[in-house]
């Protein structure tokens, strides 16, 4: 190893991002400059986040602090398990991300591509400070940062449509935020006269379980980005946006990040254990169980691909929060592995949605009939997703399930259990004709008879870098099936107290 | 040295009142802009040295001619005049680089020396006001500000200024007479102008002539909550703010208004505190009140105007709405909170209006529409705006944040947790009038107007980038702001009956 302290890697996997940003509108006229300023940022900062992981399987746990805004508020950060893993599934696919934007935003001739590319690195430096936030108000910080970093983003096309879903999402995200989650963080201080995260809880003993339910509610809705129904209206307003941002959102930065906080709120400030006797948590199978099944009820009436796959979203991310709520260890391994295995499968999908409304200019489900023969390797990719989606074998979807249910199984919470199976068929239902139409299904030439028609339906693959991109994210959808020691060892150290 | 150090009080008075008088003697608009300057960077320097003595040995006292208290003038730097010193100070040092192109844009030739005689005879009185520990020396410097700050207003390139300031004049001066019947009837009662005289006799005699007092109290309240344009004495300041010229606006909203709560904040506890219990009367319930219905009022006002600079002012009187809620809540915490957005929102207000300023400088106009596509044209400018702009929400991170937390903490403390909601709620409401300026000026495409705008000239541009820049300094080291404006609530607090 360098002699760069433990400390100071974690700073600068903070700092990366953000230099990246200050770098990039440098070379505002040199765009291929410009790219390769976010590539090799991508890639030191994947490389810094990295090497972390040797010392933090190892037992350290470095921490840094950065100021004292007041007394008790601190801007500090430390590396833990789960918070690595998701900085490591975020910062890994920040590269592989950034070369599918290059192939999507030229090959689209979209405008401000530097704002586009310095947003994307502040979202990326936002998610990298709540990934490492050693307390809740460094996690409040980050969240809101990204919330206004991505915002931009979502409304790039800067048209009506763009400015509408924009509204929803900045409002809806800022606005449960500072109703919602702001004063909970504020009880919590005033509760347990600290903000830091702990293993086990912060909260002291003996507390009315409806205040926890009350303020375990504060926490979840707050979170807007986990996007735990009636608050999920943001995500497909966002649909507006870009497909690399798309992506950005669904799959590497911004639900995760909702997600993340959930799990690490219930985690390490109520603690697993003190949720599970009181039975504060209780609503939340129920909240989180409802949101599952009804996206993936409202996903199967969508003919717009990436209204499919947002709703999808929807679903999937309350599974992460219903395996929180399960509140075993087992369960909650599950919800972390799930983080990851979201993250690599819907990138998948995402990234072939965009690859085919570049090369096809199809944006509708029905009109992917045959598709799969013009770009097997989209369609390919785009079928290892679905089965990940669905949880199914060799994918990494099967393995957050897996876990789930054995977590559910065996403290005998059969409502889980069968909102899990449930849910599995619907997932099928709603992917595997997509699949089925693009490989099996006769291209519908004749009803398209004008020669605009005919011109679509002459086009191959996506420009290569899309097509390189998403053929490695669904390379990384089998192989974190097929190798998953780090992240289940990681998702297993976040329950262990540390060591050293 | 020392010997001058022992006069620092009285220089903060003395120099810009000179200054004045000179500026008012040349003619050339460059010139007088540049004594306006070094005197406004002068003045941060002696009020940084008044903070540091009196954080270091405690209260000053000076005497006027040597004359001791109560009989004399004594003028009186404690750390909350202190801070208020500063933070005048620094904001008027902050704008005048920026007031060269600005005044020379919108301001005739021959009465831009004029301009800058009035904006220093303002900053005479503002500072005097702080300085001054007599209570109709307050008065006077509230009238010498007043005076000059209509001026400043009436010199607006349209001609409804002058119905502004006309407006301002009249309700002004109901204000400041309010101000002398209550400085009148606490002469009477005492037979005292000296603030800690006052409160000193007021005391023992509080009791049997409590009528005189609370009338006392009442006007003085009154009086200056027309000044510091509390809701619903409120009216002057939109219009006042909207048709100033740019510089006197930014100026005004960094300043005018927070020194008025200094002395809201003075009568309250300095003076009545110290004499009478804070909840014989229901002072805490009609601010918090008034404060509250400031916030939403004004902020949903705020989402319906078309003139940024109205947006603005409205969204001024929202901000001054948290700030007398601070004061209101009357516990440390929330106190604490109060203070700090006095200089929180100086900050993140001067930078605002400075952008606006730069508008102004270079299309002349700042209706909504035609702001469409200025953010991609003036791209520093409008990123001033979105700082402040998120200043105003209250994000982490920034100035604004911090206020709120304070507020936040001072409600819960005392188990009014509603009340947090409510401030939370009416951040929300500035995310959407922040939010329609964001959308018009960076999706919209650019307008006739914005279609050939560029960043203005450095000499306005470094200022609002210093503004913007400690608006975020200040949400993340706070030692400099709210921990002094800690230690002032505790002050304030601690000498309550």
């Amino acid at each position: 190893m360098p002699v760069v302290a433990p400390e100071t890697h974690l700073l600068l996997a903070i700092a990366i991002p953000f230099t990246g940003a200050l770098l990039i509108p440098l070379f505002h006229r040199q765009p291929n400059l410009r790219e390769a300023v976010t590539l090799t940022t991508a890639a030191v900062l994947a490389v810094t986040v990295w090497s972390l992981l040797p010392q933090v399987l190892a037992g350290a746990r470095p921490e840094a602090r950065l100021a004292d805004v007041m007394p008790g508020l601190t801007i500090a950060f430390a590396v833990e398990p789960l918070g690595l893993l998701f900085a490591l599934v975020a910062s890994s696919l920040w590269i592989v991300n950034s070369i599918y934007s290059i192939g999507y935003m030229r090959a689209n001739q979209e405008p401000r591509q530097t704002s586009f590319y310095v947003c994307f690195a502040v979202a990326i430096g936002a998610t990298m400070g709540l990934a490492f936030s050693k307390n809740l108000f460094t996690l409040f910080l980050f969240y809101e940062l990204l919330t206004l970093s991505t915002y931009p983003l979502v409304t790039h096309k800067a048209n009506d449509e763009a400015i509408r879903g924009g509204r929803i999402y900045l409002l809806l995200l800022i606005g449960s935020s500072m109703l919602l989650l702001l004063p909970a963080i504020a009880a919590t201080w005033y509760i347990a006269g600290t903000l830091d995260f702990k293993l086990g809880g912060i909260l002291p003993a003996g507390l009315d379980a409806t205040l926890i339910a009350g303020l375990l509610a504060l926490y979840v809705f707050g979170t807007g980005k986990a996007a735990v129904m009636p608050l999920h209206f943001w995500l497909p307003a966002a649909m507006v946006a870009p497909t690399p941002v798309s992506a950005l959102l669904h799959a590497v930065a911004v639900v995760k990040a909702g997600v993340f906080t959930v799990l690490k709120v219930i985690v390490f400030v109520f603690g697993v254990d003190t949720l599970a006797s009181t039975g504060a948590a209780g609503w939340l199978v129920w909240a989180a169980g409802g949101t599952v099944l009804l996206a993936s009820l409202i996903a199967l009436r969508q003919d717009n691909l990436k209204k499919r796959l947002a709703y999808s979203t929807v679903s999937q991310l309350s599974y992460v929060v219903l395996a929180a709520a399960i509140l075993t260890p087992v369960s909650v391994v599950g919800a972390a592995l799930h983080i990851a295995a979201h993250a690599v499968s819907k990138i998948t999908l995402f990234f072939a949605a965009g690859a085919i409304y570049t090369a096809a200019h199809k944006t509708h489900v029905s009109e992917l009939d045959g598709i799969g023969w013009r770009m097997p390797w989209t369609m390919s990719a785009f079928a290892i997703g679905a089965l990940a989606m669905i949880g199914l074998p060799p994918t990494a979807g099967f393995l957050g399930k897996w876990f789930m249910l054995s977590g559910a199984t065996q403290t005998g919470q059969w409502l889980p259990v069968a909102v899990i199976v449930a849910s599995t068929a619907l997932n099928a239902a709603y992917f595997l004709p997509i699949v089925f139409r693009a490989f099996f299904a006769e291209p519908v030439r004749a009803h398209a008879a004008g020669a605009a028609a005919s011109h679509d339906d002459d086009h191959g693959e996506a420009p290569w870098p899309m097509v390189l991109a998403l053929s490695l994210t669904a390379a990384a959808t089998v192989l974190l099936f097929l190798a998953p020691d780090t992240a289940l060892s990681l998702a297993k150290l976040m329950l262990e107290p540390v060591t050293r | 040295m020392s010997k001058l150090a022992e006069h620092l009080p009285i220089l903060q008075v003395v120099v810009p009142l000179l200054g004045a008088l000179l500026c008012a003697l040349l003619r050339r608009g460059t010139l007088a802009w540049a004594l306006a300057l070094a005197v406004s960077w002068i003045m941060p320097v002696i009020a940084i040295l008044l903070l540091q003595r009196v954080l270091d040995g405690g209260a000053i006292s000076y005497r006027l001619g040597g004359w001791a208290p109560p009989w004399g003038i004594e003028y009186r730097v404690d750390l909350l005049s202190a801070f208020v010193l500063v933070l005048v100070t620094v904001v008027g040092a902050a704008i005048m680089p920026f007031a060269r192109r600005s005044v020379a844009h919108e301001i005739e030739g021959d009465k831009q020396a004029w301009f800058y005689t009035m904006y220093l005879l303002c900053l005479t009185g503002l500072l005097g006001i702080t300085v001054t520990g007599d209570a109709f020396n307050i008065f006077v410097f509230l009238e010498i500000s007043s005076l000059s700050t209509y001026v400043l207003i009436a010199m607006g390139k349209d001609r409804r200024a002058l119905l502004a300031a006309y407006q301002y004049l009249i309700v002004g001066t109901i204000g400041a007479t309010f101000y002398v019947i209550g400085v009148g009837l606490l002469y009477l009662v005492t037979g005292s102008l000296n603030i800690v005289d006052i409160a000193a006799r007021l005391a023992p005699a509080a009791a049997e002539t409590s009528r005189p007092v609370f009338a006392a109290l009442a006007f003085l309240t009154v009086g200056v909550s027309l000044k510091l344009a509390l809701f619903p004495l409120h009216v002057w300041l939109p219009g006042a703010y909207a048709h100033a010229p740019s510089v006197a606006t930014a100026f005004l909203a960094g300043t005018a208004t927070k020194v008025a709560v200094y002395v809201l904040l003075r009568l309250i506890f300095s003076i009545f505190g110290v004499a009478i219990a804070f909840d014989t009367l229901p002072v805490s319930e009609v601010l918090l009140t008034l404060s509250v219905a400031a916030m939403f009022i004004a902020s949903i006002l705020a989402v319906f105007e078309t003139d940024v600079k109205r947006v603005l002012a409205y969204s001024s009187l929202g901000q001054i709405g948290y700030i007398t809620l601070g004061i209101g809540l009357a516990n440390v915490p929330g106190l604490t909170g109060g203070i700090v957005h006095l200089f929180n929102h100086a900050l993140m207000k001067t930078a605002l209006f400075m952008s606006l300023g730069a508008i102004v400088y270079r299309i002349g106009t700042i209706k909504l529409a035609d702001l469409a596509g200025i953010g991609r044209q003036m791209p520093l400018t409008m990123a001033v705006f979105v700082v402040g702009g998120l200043a105003l929400v209250g994000v982490p991170g920034t100035a604004g944040f911090v206020s709120k937390w304070y507020l936040a903490v001072g409600a819960f403390d005392r188990g009014w947790w509603p009340l947090v909601f409510l401030i939370l709620v009416t951040s929300l409401i500035a995310v959407v009038y922040v939010g329609r300026v964001v959308e018009v000026a960076w999706f919209r495409e650019p307008s006739g107007f914005a279609a050939g705008a560029k960043d203005p000239p450095l000499s306005m541009l470094l200022p609002m980038l210093a503004l913007a820049a400690a608006t975020i300094y200040f949400g993340i080291d706070t030692e400099a702001s709210a921990a002094i404006a800690r230690r002032v609530a505790e002050g304030l607090i601690g000498g309550l009956k």
